[in-house]
């Protein structure tokens, strides 16, 4: 029986010809890494195990980007202890402030993930990597842990769900409003234990920052991994940031699938998340009447240079409505000054918008924009959770750049095609 | 091994933000988080919660971050065990990395109210109603996942 991408990629890591769903292996990593919030429960768990060293210092990276620039003393504690042991296990990726970045947006700009790489993260959302067309899922720190001592990580071989797209996406539909139809459509355990794998000739139209919010949020469909088949635009993005070596995996023909959908991209619309779970989706037509108190722009799902762009394109020239308190947040120090360069931070700043260092401060409710009791955000963050961003009687409404652009200049969640 | 304790029943999808929201990560001291498990959907929980205590609760429990934060802080709190449908992956496998018991048994949920006494039996996967008078069979762990949780976790497993 054929294998999918997920499966040839684990099999060649465990060191088998093949591998089927169910199966339990252990695989060896290609890269390790955490943050801030969990990497220092993970330096507790690594101290047990009695290891000297970690099992090879340019394989691992730790990005203290949670609660970073530190938004108090124990944050800064938790920061300066894994700072130490960095340095003590002379890890080359460590991400310090001034050039660290919020990790998802990081990691693949340095370069350090490339085609069929297996990856572990301490962070839910490492399955944004699958966008490269590289295996990688979140896991705790003491996965985490074991994987900087051993190089090597348990894994139970999922099965998959293809998605194969077709069409172009029209108008202000982008990889934000893909993969919230696609969450809405299947829910939020709808892909629980497995692969989302996503295939077709849909994919010449998404860019690989498309690709890359899509993956991102497989986790909130339940799913161990996201991955894309790697194509040009995939090469192209790899030549540019890696001298890694790379391999290209294919699904085979007749690999098995638990489910197929097909996707036609043009048919579908900008699409907003309402509280409090991510897959209680409606298309921007039929949200109705919705005001907000605060909007957020930016975060590992959509803080790409190719997400500011959009956000500024509706705001340029003009102003955010009085008291929408609005928030850009950069992925990386790269894509601010990139930014920059282009002009977009002008425009934020003259349209009356806060741009913000790189952090995941607001996206989970950590610092630079907790919502008060009863206030509404638009963001084009990745849960909306009760509590997410704040008070547990606020509400997060995700949905894209353009969707919360538009709608910081109305005040409502507005249709950026209706502006 | 064998725990009973009295139910605490929640429903879908009870994510990890509500189990131990992000403003109480600055830190990593389990007991410390244990002070604040379940707050956001249970403000009495900590309260109220005994050793050997169960939480059971539907479909996706877990879901969300991988904040291993989450299954530290139930079992700091002295929940001996959690019974679901189904569990959130990285939840899972945080779970029985750190030697938290977690069984999936739709039966057991549907039929087990709260404030109920169950025992649970975590090798047959066995869960009995003391309160009802009731036996329900969930899968058993598989073997490779039992050595770990009786090594109480990963961290003993593979420990040099």
């Amino acid at each position: 029986m054929g294998m999918t991408m997920t499966q040839k990629i684990l099999a060649a890591h465990a060191g088998l010809d093949s591998v089927r769903a169910g199966q339990f292996i252990e695989a060896k990593l290609d890269l390790v890494l955490g943050n801030d919030i969990t990497t220092p429960v993970a330096v507790n768990e690594f101290k047990k195990l009695n290891y000297d060293c970690v099992f090879n210092k340019s394989k691992i990276a730790i990005v203290p980007d949670h609660f970073t620039p530190n938004k108090d003393i124990k944050a800064a504690e938790q920061c300066k202890y894994i700072r130490e042991f960095a340095k003590e296990k002379e890890i080359e990726n460590f991400f310090e402030v001034g050039e660290m970045g919020i990790e998802h947006a990081l990691i693949p700009e340095k370069g350090l993930v490339v085609p069929g790489d297996t990856v572990i993260g301490a962070d839910s959302h490492t399955c944004t990597y699958g966008a490269l067309g590289a295996f990688s899922t979140g896991i705790g720190s003491t996965d985490m842990a074991a994987g900087m001592a051993t190089g090597k990580a348990w894994f139970k071989v999922p099965s998959a769900i293809k998605f194969n797209l077709t069409g172009k996406p029209q108008g202000y539909v982008s990889g934000k409003d893909v993969i919230l139809h696609i969450i809405g459509m299947i829910g939020v355990d709808g892909a629980l234990y497995k692969s989302m794998e996503f295939v077709g000739e849909g994919l010449k139209h998404l860019s690989i920052d498309d690709r890359f919010t899509i993956a991102n949020m497989a986790i909130e469909a339940g799913a161990k991994n996201g991955i894309f088949l790697v194509d040009d635009i995939t090469l192209e993005y790899v030549k540019e940031h890696s001298t890694k070596e790379y391999t290209v995996y294919e699904p085979d023909a007749d690999a098995e699938y638990d489910e197929v959908y097909d996707i036609d991209l043009s048919t579908l619309r900008p699409t907003v998340s309402f509280p409090h779970l991510p897959d209680n989706t409606r298309t921007i037509d039929e949200v109705g009447d919705i005001d907000i108190d605060q909007v957020v722009i930016g975060s590992c799902t959509n803080g790409r240079i190719s997400d500011l762009r959009v956000a500024a394109e509706i705001l340029k020239g003009k102003k955010v409505k009085k008291g929408v308190r609005t928030i850009v947040f950069p992925g990386t120090q790269k894509i601010y000054l990139d930014a920059l360069r282009e002009g977009l931070i002008e425009i934020f700043i003259e349209a009356g918008v806060s741009v913000s260092t790189p952090t995941c401060g607001p996206c989970l409710g950590g610092h630079m924009g907790i919502l008060a009791k009863g206030e509404r955000a638009v963001a084009t963050t990745n849960r909306n959770f009760v509590g997410r961003m704040g008070h547990v009687e606020s509400e997060v409404y995700l949905a894209s750049p353009a969707v919360a652009a538009a709608s910081a200049l109305t005040g409502k969640i507005t249709n950026p095609e209706n502006l | 091994m064998k725990k009973t304790g009295k139910v605490f029943k929640y429903g879908d999808n009870v994510d990890t933000d509500v189990i131990i929201p992000a403003r109480y990560l600055n830190t990593s001291d389990p007991n410390e988080l244990a002070k604040y498990c379940m707050i956001d959907i249970d403000e009495d929980f900590i309260k109220n919660v005994k050793k050997d205590d169960i939480i059971v609760a539907n479909k996706n429990f877990g879901c969300g971050s991988s904040r291993e934060h989450a299954p530290l802080a139930i079992k700091a709190a002295g929940v001996s065990c959690v019974i679901a449908k189904t569990f959130a992956r990285i939840f899972y496998r945080n779970s029985i990395n750190i030697g938290l018991p977690i069984l999936e048994c739709p039966e057991a949920v549907d039929k087990i109210d709260a404030g109920d006494e169950i025992e649970v039996n975590f090798v047959e996967g066995k869960i009995t109603n003391l309160t009802k008078n009731e036996t329900y069979q969930a899968e058993p762990f598989p073997e490779f996942m039992q050595k770990l949780i009786s090594k109480d976790g990963l961290v003993n497993y593979i420990k040099k």
